[in-house]
C-alpha cells in the first residue's frame, strides 16, 4: 500500500470530522473565553468581609471626609464620606487614588540613615532606638554649645497635635524656628486680624452666595476642599447664581465661568480697586454695612477715586473699562456677591495688597460674616497643654530671632516666611545646623527649588519623616518614616475656607504595611531621650495618649462619627462688633493704607530680555504639594500637558507665531531662575505674551510613574518677596521661549 | 503555456503519485484513513484531551464533612454562614475552625496537620474550592438560600455526606475546577448539581422568569444581574 495524497487528506478529513464530533473544540473555546474574560494577571480583590471605615484624608488641606472600603484587611476603594459636612460624598482624583500611595512602591519601609552622598540614594536600614538616639543626641549637642536655636521644623499644617508637639519640640529645645509651608491662609490670616482684628481663619459661604467673583482662583481645579468647593460651585450655577473668573488663562474655571476677565497677571489688586471704584462711584455699595461698621470708608473711596478708574487702569492691567464696569455691576446687582482670592488651589499666599482689595469689595457689597459672605472663624483652641517650662538654655535660644525676621516690612505679620529662611540658609547668613521636614516636600514644591535643595547643601543635619521616597527625603541624613494618612490616627482641624469649624479624624484603616513610627510617637521618643526640661515638656508615654488626652471629651464623638464639629466659642459676628480698637471693619487705616500704597510685587528679571511671562497653574490632574500624583492621575492627564516624558507650555498662538513656534514643537524655556526644555501647546484661551506651565510634573524622586516627566515649574519661578507682608507673593516670572 | 493546459498534459502522460478519484484501486485506502482520522481525533477529543486539560491537585489536608455535620447545630451554615450584611462567608476561615480546634480534639492525622501547620503557625489553609466561579461571576448566595429558599445540596450536591475530599481537579487554561464544566467531557449531566455553567444557572431561572424580569430589553433576566 502506498501512503497516496488522497490518503492522507482523507485522514485530515476523518481527523477533522473526529474532532469537530468531539467536545474538544467546544470545551477549548469555552475555556478560552473564560480565559479572555479574566486575564489571571489582572488583579482581583480576594473575596472577604466588607467593611467600611469612616477617616479623613489628609492628601491636601482640604481635610474631606472620606470613606474606605476594605474586604478582609485589604483597603479596596476610596470615596467621599455622604455624612461628612465638608465635601458631601464628593472627593478628588487624588484622595480617590490614595491606595496606589498606600501599596505603591515609593513607600519608606524603615528608618534609613544616609551612606552615599546627599541625594545618591543610597541607604541603611537602622533601628528606631538608634534613629531616635542619633537626632536626639544632635539635638544635645547644640543645646550644649548653647546654639539650640539653629535647629528648624517645616510642616505643613501648623495647627493639630502632630504639628503642635513638633513646635513644642523646638520650644524645648531653645528654638523659634517653626515653619509651615507657604499657603493663602497667611494672607486669610493677615486681612482678617488687619480688618476684623480676629486671630483665626477665613470661612467662605460659597454655598448661599449667589455671585462669586474669583480672583484667579481655581474654584473647580481644587481650591480649598475641592468636592466641596465644586459642588457649591455647580449649585451656584443650578441656582442661577453667577460666576465670575479673573485668570490670565482660560481655565476649567473661567471656561465655566459666566464673566471671564484675563488681565496681566499681577495686576488683580488694580482690578479689584477699580471694581471698588465703580461700586462707589455709583453708589452701588452696601450703606447699611458701610455707614454702621466701615471704619476708613472716606480715606479708602479717596484714594480708589485717585488711582483706580476703570480707564486710569486699563493700560496697565489690559481690561477694557466696560469690562469692569459690567462686571462690578453684576456684582452690585447680586444678592450674596462673595469675592475670593487665592490663586490656583491656594499654595501660595499671594499679595497681600490684592488679598486686601478684594476682601474691601466684600465689605462695600455687606458680604462680612453673613449668609454668602466672607466669616471670620474663630482659630481651634481645643489644644490646652501644660504650658512649657524652657531652662536656661532654651530660654536663651527663645529670645533668638527667627530666621525669617527682617523687620523691614510695612505690615510685621507672623505668617511663615519659608523664603527667607531658605535664602538666608543658602546664602550662609544663617546658622541652621539641623532641620526636621515633615509632611512637606520644600525641595520640590517651593519656588526657586534650585536654590531650596543648595540651601539644604548647607545644612549638616536633615530629617526627615516623609512615608515616601521624595526630592526632599533624597536630600536628607535620615529618614523616620510615618505611617501613611490611612494607617494612623490624628486630629485634622479643618480649615481650607469652611464655614464650620470641624475636627476630622484620621484613622488606621489597615495596620501600617511597614516598620514606620507615627512621627508624633517619634517627637515624644526624641524629647524623652533628651531628658532633663526636654522631656520633661512631653508628660505622654506616646503619642496615643497624648492625642486622647488633648481631645478629652470631644475623643468618643470623634472615634464614633469621624469628626467633631467644634462649637462656636468666639466668633465675631457682624453685629456684635469687631475686635478691632474701633469695633468696625476697618476698610482702611494707617497700616491698611500704606499696604495699598506699597508697590506690587513684581518678579526679578528684565522685560527687554525677558519679553515673556510665565505663570504657573494648577489643575486638579496633578498635585503639587507633599504627596506626588499618583499613577492614576497622570494616566489621565491631557497629551497637552505631558506627552511621553515631555512637558507642555501653553502659548497664544499670535505669540508663537511671533516666535516661530509651531504646535508641538520643542523649545527651551528660560527664566532668571532656571531652563528647561519643553513642547509648545497652542491655546487661543491664553493671553498673549504668556506661557502657562503645570505645576506638579517634573519630579526626580519617586518611582517610574512621575519621576522624569515633564518640568517642575518650581525650578524656573523665583521666589517675590511681597513689600508688604514679607511673604512669597510669586505668581510666575518674567521667561523666554526660543526654539529647541 | 497556460498552467492549465500543462494540468492537462500531466494527466495525459500518466502521475503515479496522483491516482483519479474513479481509480478502483485507493477507495478502500481513502475510506480506511478517513475512518482512521475520525477514530484517532475522536480518541484525543474524549479521552487523551480532557486528560490533558486538568491537573489533579490535592487538598491541603483531608477534611470530613459528615464527621462535621454531626457535630454542629446549626447545619451547612455552622461553618458556611451569612454574615451581618447578608454576603456569603464561602470556605471557614482559621479564626472559624479555632472556635473548637484551638488545640486537637481527636486523634486524626489530618486534625494533627491541621493545629501544628496551620493554627499554631496562624496560617490560613489554602483550600482549593471546588465552586469557585471566574472573577466576572455575580452570585448572591442570599438571594438563592432565603429568597428562592434553595438548599445547598441543589447546587452543590450530597458534599455534606461526604466523608473525605476529592481531589480538585484544576482547568490548565481557566485554572478554575473541573467541578464547573462538570465531569462529564461533553457536558451532559443527571443531577442540578452535576454542573455551574451559565446554562444551568440559566436552566432554573428559565423556569422562574415571571420572577426575574430585570431588563428592559428581553424582560428576563438582564446580563448584569449576574456579570458584573
Ligand atoms: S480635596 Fe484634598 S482632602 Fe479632599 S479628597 Fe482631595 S486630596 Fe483629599
Amino acid at each position: 500500500m502506498k501512503l497516496s495524497r488522497r490518503c492522507f487528506l482523507a485522514f485530515s478529513i476523518g481527523g477533522a470530522a473526529g474532532t469537530a464530533l468531539s467536545p474538544l473544540p467546544w470545551k477549548l473555546t469555552d475555556d478560552l473565553s473564560i480565559w479572555s474574560q479574566n486575564w489571571p494577571w489582572t488583579p482581583v480583590p480576594p473575596d472577604g468581609e466588607y467593611a467600611y471605615i469612616n477617616t479623613t484624608c489628609t492628601l491636601c488641606p482640604g481635610h474631606c471626609g472620606i470613606r474606605v472600603r476594605k474586604v478582609d484587611e485589604r483597603a479596596v476603594k476610596i470615596e467621599g464620606q455622604e455624612s461628612s459636612g465638608m465635601n458631601p460624598g464628593g472627593i478628588c482624583l487624588l484622595g480617590l487614588s490614595g491606595l496606589q500611595l498606600l501599596y505603591g512602591p515609593t513607600r519608606i519601609q524603615a528608618p534609613l540613615k544616609r551612606v552615599g552622598e546627599r541625594g545618591e540614594n543610597r541607604w541603611q536600614t537602622i533601628s528606631w532606638e538608634e534613629a531616635i538616639e542619633e537626632v536626639a543626641g544632635r539635638l544635645n549637642d547644640l543645646r550644649s554649645k548653647g546654639q539650640p536655636q539653629a535647629v528648624a521644623a517645616l510642616a505643613s499644617e501648623d495647627t493639630g497635635t502632630v504639628p503642635q508637639l513638633m513646635k513644642r519640640l523646638l520650644t524645648a529645645v531653645g528654638s523659634p524656628n517653626f515653619y509651615r509651608m507657604p499657603s493663602m491662609e497667611d494672607s486669610q490670616a493677615a486681612v482678617l486680624a488687619l480688618t476684623q482684628g480676629e486671630e483665626g481663619f477665613v470661612g467662605m459661604d460659597v454655598e448661599q452666595a449667589d455671585f462669586v467673583l474669583s480672583f484667579g482662583s481655581a474654584l473647580l481645579e481644587g481650591y480649598g476642599a475641592s468636592p466641596r468647593m465644586m459642588q457649591a460651585v455647580n449649585r451656584l450655577r443650578a441656582d442661577g447664581g453667577k460666576l465670575a473668573q479673573i485668570d490670565s488663562r482660560l481655565s476649567n474655571t473661567a471656561a465655566k465661568s459666566d464673566i471671564w476677565l484675563a488681565p496681566k497677571p499681577g495686576t488683580e489688586a488694580d482690578v479689584a480697586l477699580s471694581i471698588a471704584h465703580v461700586l462707589i462711584t455709583r453708589n452701588r455699595y452696601d450703606h447699611g454695612f458701610v455707614s454702621q461698621w466701615a471704619e476708613g470708608f472716606e480715606a479708602f473711596s479717596a484714594m480708589v477715586a485717585e488711582k483706580y478708574a476703570p480707564e486710569k487702569i486699563a493700560d496697565r492691567t489690559g481690561l477694557a473699562t466696560d469690562q469692569i464696569i459690567s462686571t462690578a455691576i453684576a456684582f452690585a446687582d447680586a444678592k450674596h456677591p462673595l469675592a475670593v482670592y487665592g490663586k490656583g488651589k491656594g499654595q501660595q499666599p499671594g499679595s497681600l495688597k490684592e488679598a486686601l482689595a478684594v476682601n474691601a469689595l466684600n465689605a462695600l457689597a455687606g458680604s462680612i460674616n453673613r449668609p454668602g459672605g466672607i466669616q471670620a472663624m474663630a482659630g481651634y483652641d481645643y489644644i490646652q497643654w501644660p504650658a512649657l517650662q524652657p531652662d536656661d538654655v532654651a530660654a536663651a535660644g527663645l529670645q533668638t530671632p527667627r530666621l525669617d525676621q527682617k523687620g523691614d516690612v510695612v505690615y510685621p505679620n507672623p505668617g511663615y516666611k519659608v523664603h527667607r529662611m531658605i535664602e538666608a540658609v543658602g546664602a550662609g547668613s544663617a546658622d541652621l545646623q539641623a532641620l526636621l521636614v515633615a509632611e512637606s516636600n520644600p525641595c520640590y514644591s517651593l519656588p526657586g527649588a534650585d536654590k531650596v535643595r543648595t540651601a539644604f547643601s548647607k545644612i549638616p543635619f536633615v530629617v526627615s519623616f516623609s512615608s515616601f521616597m521624595d526630592e526632599t527625603a533624597m536630600q536628607s541624613d535620615l529618614i523616620l518614616p510615618n505611617p501613611i494618612y490611612l494607617e494612623r490616627y490624628e486630629d485634622v482641624p479643618v480649615k481650607a475656607g469652611t464655614t464650620r469649624r470641624r475636627v476630622g479624624l484620621c484613622r488606621p484603616v489597615v495596620a501600617p504595611l511597614h516598620n514606620t513610627q507615627h512621627v508624633g510617637d517619634t517627637i515624644i521618643q526624641i524629647a524623652h531621650a533628651m531628658e532633663g526640661s526636654v522631656a520633661a515638656a512631653f508628660p505622654w508615654t506616646d503619642y496615643a495618649t497624648c492625642l486622647k488626652e488633648t481631645l478629652s471629651d470631644a475623643w468618643e464623638t470623634l472615634l464614633e462619627k469621624g469628626h467633631w464639629e467644634v462649637p462656636e466659642t468666639t466668633h465675631a459676628a457682624g453685629a456684635d462688633g469687631f475686635k478691632t480698637a474701633s469695633g468696625k471693619f476697618v476698610l482702611m487705616n494707617e497700616t491698611i493704607g500704606a499696604i495699598y500704597l506699597a508697590d506690587a510685587p513684581l518678579p526679578a528679571g528684565d522685560e527687554s530680555e525677558y519679553p515673556l511671562q510665565l505663570v504657573a497653574y494648577d489643575t486638579i490632574r496633578l498635585s503639587s504639594q507633599y504627596v506626588g500624583s499618583s499613577p492614576f492621575m497622570l494616566k489621565i492627564l491631557s497629551d497637552t500637558t505631558l506627552k511621553g516624558q515631555a512637558g507642555f507650555v501653553e502659548l497664544n498662538p499670535e505669540t508663537a507665531a511671533k516666535l516661530n513656534l509651531k504646535e508641538g514643537a520643542s523649545a527651551t524655556i528660560t527664566t532668571p531662575a532656571g531652563s528647561a526644555d519643553v513642547r509648545v501647546h497652542l491655546d487661543e484661551g491664553i493671553r498673549p505674551g504668556i506661557v502657562a506651565m503645570a505645576r506638579g510634573l517634573g519630579h526626580t524622586a519617586y518611582d517610574g510613574f512621575l519621576a522624569g516627566k515633564g518640568v517642575n515649574v518650581n525650578q524656573l519661578i523665583a521666589p517675590v518677596e511681597d513689600p508688604a507682608s514679607g511673604l512669597d507673593a510669586a505668581w510666575g516670572s518674567w521667561a523666554k521661549l526660543a526654539k529647541g | 503555456m497556460s498552467s492549465n493546459e500543462k494540468h492537462q498534459t500531466d494527466g495525459r502522460t500518466g502521475d503515479a503519485h496522483a491516482s483519479s478519484p474513479s481509480d478502483p484501486r485507493s477507495g478502500p485506502y481513502i475510506l480506511l484513513f478517513f475512518i482512521l482520522g475520525l477514530a484517532l481525533s475522536m480518541v484525543v477529543g474524549w479521552s487523551i484531551f480532557p486528560k490533558l486539560l486538568y491537573s489533579q491537585k490535592s487538598q491541603p489536608i483531608d477534611f470530613n464533612h459528615k464527621l462535621h455535620l454531626e457535630q454542629v447545630d446549626n447545619g451547612c451554615q455552622s461553618c458556611h454562614f451569612f454574615r451581618e450584611d447578608g454576603s456569603f462567608s464561602g470556605s471557614p476561615r482559621l479564626a472559624q475552625c479555632t472556635d473548637c480546634h484551638a488545640e486537637l480534639l481527636g486523634e486524626s492525622e489530618n486534625e494533627k496537620i491541621f493545629v501544628e501547620h496551620y493554627v499554631a503557625t496562624d496560617r490560613e489553609v489554602p483550600w482549593l474550592v471546588y465552586s469557585r466561579q471566574p472573577d466576572c461571576v455575580f452570585f448572591s448566595h442570599s438571594a438563592h438560600v432565603f429568597g428562592a429558599k434553595m438548599d445547598c445540596e441543589t447546587c452543590h450536591g450530597p458534599i455534606g455526606k461526604s466523608e473525605s475530599l476529592k481531589p480538585y481537579e484544576e482547568n490548565r487554561i481557566t485554572g478554575l475546577s473541573r467541578d464547573i464544566w462538570g465531569r462529564n467531557i461533553a457536558g451532559f449531566k443527571q443531577n442540578t448539581w452535576d454542573r455551574m455553567k451559565m446554562d444551568d444557572c440559566a436552566q432554573c431561572h428559565a423556569q422562574h422568569d415571571t420572577l426575574h424580569d430585570s431588563s428592559v430589553q428581553t424582560g428576563r433576566d438582564a446580563c448584569f444581574v449576574c456579570h458584573k
